[in-house]
């Protein structure tokens, strides 16, 4: 039993011997902890020091009754005991308070009351003593001990309001501490040991706020937090778990790398926006009017005419998009223009209007959406100053989990860092730059050519397909009927290949030449949508010329019935004629609707069918007969195919600008891409795995995502340009869609406006439209758009300034560092020589 | 949660959500390495290690040059035996949702080859070289790692501490892969 004076010596020790023995208990396991629960609290800094600030408080009033030496060596004497019997029996319970006793000691002993500096002077000391060194075990071994549960409560009631405060505070923190605890970087245990710890004193400190002033409301409260927080905790896994071909696209990832599998993620993407687009059509425009609208065979433009009726359920007819499905919700031709349908009042034509428009407008926002936030995400633009260090550090990709991509990898990144070695030894000679200058300079002006060729072949036979059309169809044989589409599908087939060829003389890293690719080929691309509109343009204009003849025989044909069937001069009654009998005009936004889903319809059949005889029939045929073939097919000429990323990825782009700019006199586009993309992904999945192998260079897709979109939004801009067009300058059909009997198609906004709005309404919208205040408002729209490019820039600039302070900064302090570290060095040789000179 | 049979209190349970990203599956996959090792019953928190070798020849790290390296810097003695604890940590930390911070912490961890809390040249030399499996020429290892430490030492001492490590991957926008 050692006295007051000596247990400064003696404190030491203890300290050390309880830490040896707090180290040895807590490699135990987390069993012994949970026994613990009522005496142990452990936690951050921070809210340990607002615990310590509390406990020293209730230590005070504890104290309070008797005098401070004595109570001293009393309660010191007393701890001895016990720390002796806890070093003897090593009881649990005991050391508790062995520890709480340490701190008391600690904060006794170091003099001052103020509970701060003894708590840190502690701190130190138990951080001397230990051996480990990170930072969170250490604020662990202070452990600010609480009195048993029942001292507690009582102490609260007697605590003042700031102290209540405090309480608050630490409580807080430690709810901080449990939300933050994911991202710290401590040993499970550690961290499911604080948890534990932190959700207890959560828990009882809670409960026990609330005392006095509406406990049972606080206690309601927190209780409600609670479950709330738990429910969103479950509806995040529920989330993170619905997230569709999840494990398809990570076992491609593992197999092919990041390049392939951002095709998958894009196409997965696509599929997304185009459900909204489906759940749009499909509900606002289709069911509607497959609901509440005048049933088929009511009305001229809803029955198939006589003529046709006989044919209208062969299958060919169908397939080719005629006949009945002609007639039915999945085209413009089938709305009725009445004003509002059904028993909701629901105004058809408004709402057809309104979801075309808005199906554009949604695409536009998710697509910049979208870009706005990988530019966020891919940096502060690209640092060249770290091009070794990042070599190293992060080239592996650690989601391969395949041999042979492995393999691939290794050798991608053995290539890489040669590649960069060499770079660095050749930076001070330019000769080569010249050259490849000049190659790239070359290669770019056979592609122009290329594309020029093209361009002008496409033109050429367009002019004289439509030549043959005025001619009559039927004089000519079947290549010249279907020149033009025979010309483009073998320039997109051979054009790429032959880019190809051209980009090897450029020598660019390989995604850099995946862009140049794609941005030639989609220039390719363009020339195929020229046609198709100029051809679409063209049928337009022969309909509508078609529709005034048929006009001008409707009215003769009635007035024929008339003058046939009634004698009489008073008011004729309406003759009944069946619908399928009334002489049609020809309805060129049908006749548009069509030839999009059939476009879309051969394009994913070409799509499906060059899947499998270009993969996998090739894969077969060199599988199985590389046993009785002269050279190794595998290795050699035919070998397994690879994954084709910038093909794929323009034909999906295309395919959806193709959408866009149908789905306004197709309200079944949408439905007809949903399908189409859900089997594709399917498809390709499949044939990825089992024909394809990985590519020879392994690069990572960061950075090419933000090409995509770009190239998106460019498509949906030139897709939405014609459909504007036709809307805005092409008066409708007389006789079928939802327009029909308007002059033009924005005519509806004027109709709602003017009977369904209240009259205030329509007055204020008529001054709004006046070219007075429109043209004021467009101009300051330009002042602030030129206003943000220019603060932009500005900033931009002003980033490029403080990165180049800091590589000043950070060159002075290596400088310096350098320096010291010098003169530190010359001093110890110094004081070195020094001491050999003393010692001589 | 996971394996039918496995049994967590739903404390247990509780508590490994918060602490963790994703927890389905794991101890499956726990226990599939070693079923005579691993216990079904997890409430009364038993205590077993799978040794190192067990743990690198699991699919997700088998082709990685890294691996016996990342076992070791997720288990508590070093050696590279882990608990089920370490074990659900390791992937927690490797998993796509785990902030950037974090990772670089158990990054650099990785890339200690001896383990002195600073990425010295042998510690370079030792990665390039499992990067490469060894195809560079001695010259030109030397080359790249006399680079690395010239572009991202801060400090002038030939090393690299975790905080130049840290500010030299933050700025890499490869690195979450």
């Amino acid at each position: 039993m050692s006295t007051a004076g000596e247990q400064d010596a003696g404190l030491s020790l203890q300290e050390e011997h309880e830490s040896k023995t707090h180290r040895t208990k807590r490699r135990d396991g987390d069993r012994q902890k949970k026994k613990r629960r009522n005496e142990r609290r452990k936690g951050g800094t921070r809210a340990g020091e607002g615990e310590e600030d509390l406990q020293a408080v209730s230590e005070k009033r504890e104290r309070s009754k008797r005098k401070r030496a004595k109570s001293k060596q009393e309660t010191s004497r007393r701890e001895n005991n016990e720390e002796e019997e806890a070093q003897l029996t090593g009881v649990r319970e005991v050391e508790e308070n062995v520890d709480k006793g340490k701190k008391k000691q600690g904060s006794t002993k170091k003099g001052e009351k103020k509970e701060d500096g003894g708590k840190q002077l502690v701190k130190g000391k138990a951080r001397e003593v230990k051996k480990k060194n990170s930072e969170p075990e250490t604020s662990e071994e202070d452990d600010d001990e609480e009195e048993d549960n029942d001292k507690d409560v009582v102490r609260l009631e007697c605590l003042s309001p700031e102290e209540l405060e405090k309480l608050k505070e630490a409580v807080d923190e430690r709810k901080k501490l449990i939300q933050s605890l994911r991202g710290k970087p401590w040993a499970m245990k550690k961290k499911l040991v604080t948890l534990r710890e932190s959700q207890e004193f959560v828990e009882k400190y809670e409960g026990a706020l609330g005392k006095g002033k509406g406990r049972k409301l606080y206690a309601y409260k927190v209780l409600m937090t609670k479950k709330w927080m738990k429910f969103q905790r479950d509806f995040e896994n529920f989330k993170t778990a619905c997230i569709p071909w999840e494990m398809k696209i990570k076992e491609i990832e593992s197999h092919f790398g990041s390049s392939v599998a951002s095709y998958f993620l894009f196409l997965r993407w696509m599929y997304g926006i185009n459900m909204i687009l489906f759940g749009l059509t499909f509900g606002l425009v289709m069911v509607p009017e497959a609901l509440m609208g005048r049933p088929y065979g009511s009305m001229p433009r809803k029955t198939v005419p006589r003529a046709e009726e006989a044919s209208a359920m062969d299958f060919a007819v169908l397939w080719d998009f005629g006949g009945y499905a002609q007639y039915s919700v999945l085209f413009y031709g089938y709305y009725n223009n009445q004003r509002t349908v059904g028993w909701l009042k629901f105004r058809m034509p408004l709402s057809y209007f309104l979801v075309g428009v808005g199906t554009v407008a949604y695409s536009y926002m998710v697509v910049i959406r979208t870009m706005a936030r990988n530019a966020n995400e891919s940096g502060v633009g690209d640092d060249n100053s770290f091009n070794f260090s990042w070599k190293m550090f992060t080239s592996w990709d650690y989601l391969i989990g395949n041999a042979e991509t492995a393999d691939n990898k290794f050798a991608s990144i053995t290539t890489s860092f040669k590649e960069a070695i060499l770079e660095e030894q050749e930076s001070h000679k330019d000769d080569n730059i010249h050259l490849t200058r000049f190659l790239r300079v070359l290669a770019n002006f056979l592609v122009l050519c290329c594309l020029a060729g093209s361009g002008y072949l496409i033109y050429f036979v367009v002019r004289r397909s439509q030549k043959f059309a005025l001619d009559g169809l039927e004089n000519h044989t079947w290549w010249e009927r279907n020149e033009v589409n025979m010309v483009m599908s073998l320039l997109g087939m051979f054009c790429p290949m032959l880019f190809d060829v051209i980009s090897t003389l450029e020598n660019y890293h390989p995604r850099v030449a995946l862009q140049w690719q794609l941005g030639r080929i989609f220039a390719l691309f363009l020339g195929n949508l020229y046609t198709f509109i100029i051809a679409l343009m063209d049928e337009i204009n022969l309909k509508r010329k078609e529709e005034k003849i048929v006009k001008f025989n409707i009215t003769t044909w009635e007035a024929s019935l008339y003058n046939g069937t009634v004698s009489e001069n008073s008011t004729a009654s309406p003759v009944t004629i069946h619908p399928a009998d009334v002489p049609r005009g020809p309805c060129w936004e049908t006749m548009v609707g069509q030839e999009f889903v059939r476009l879309i319809i051969s394009d994913t059949m070409t799509t499906y069918i060059t899947l499998l005889i270009g993969d996998f029939l090739r894969a077969v045929l060199v599988r199985f007969l590389n046993y009785c073939w002269c050279w190794d097919l595998e290795a050699g000429f035919p070998s397994y195919s690879e994954f084709d990323v910038s093909g794929n990825v323009l034909g999906l782009i295309f395919n959806q600008g193709m959408i866009w700019m149908g789905s306004f006199y197709a309200p079944c586009l949408p439905a007809l891409n949903v399908i189409r993309l859900h089997v594709s992904m399917y498809l390709q999945c499949w044939a990825v795995m089992c024909c394809n192998v990985p590519q020879e260079r392994v690069f990572k897709a960061s950075g090419s995502n933000n090409f995509y979109m770009a190239m998106l939004l460019v498509i949906l801009f030139l897709s939405t340009l014609p459909a504007i067009y036709t809307i805005v300058s092409i008066p409708p059909s007389f006789d079928c869609g939802p327009f029909s009997g308007k002059n033009r198609m924005f005519d509806v906004i004027h109709e709602t406006l003017e009977s369904d709005f209240p009259p205030w309404f329509s007055k204020v919208f008529s001054y709004a439209s006046n070219p007075g205040l429109v043209l004021p408002f467009i101009l300051l729209m330009v002042l602030a758009i030129y206003y943000l490019q220019s603060t932009s820039k500005s900033y931009r600039e002003a980033n490029v300034e403080l990165k180049k302070k800091l590589q000043m900064a950070r060159m002075t302090a290596q400088e310096q560092q350098r320096n010291n570290n010098a003169s530190v060095q010359d001093q110890e040789s110094g004081s070195l020589n020094s001491n050999i000179n003393k010692e001589y | 949660m996971g394996n039918k049979q496995t049994i967590f209190t739903d404390e247990q349970l509780d508590a490994y959500q918060v602490s963790l990203f994703s927890f389905s599956r794991l101890h499956g996959r726990y226990h599939e390495l070693a079923p005579h090792l691993v216990p079904m019953d997890y409430t009364n928190e038993p205590d077993c290690k799978l040794p190192l070798a067990l743990i690198v020849n699991m699919p997700e790290l088998k082709e990685n040059p890294f691996r016996n390296r990342i076992v070791e810097s997720f288990s508590e003695d070093g050696m590279g035996n882990l608990s089920f604890n370490e074990f659900v940590d390791m992937f927690s930390v490797l998993s796509e949702m785990a902030p950037r911070e974090l990772k670089a912490i158990y990054a650099f961890k990785i890339y200690d080859f001896n383990v002195d809390n600073y990425l010295c040249k042998e510690d370079l030399e030792k990665t390039l070289n499992k990067l490469t499996k060894e195809e560079l020429t001695p010259e030109e290892v030397e080359l790249v790692c006399e680079k690395t430490i010239e572009e991202a030492d801060l400090d002038g001492d030939h090393k690299l501490s975790f905080a130049d490590f840290e500010n030299m991957i933050s700025r890499a926008p490869d690195f979450l892969r």
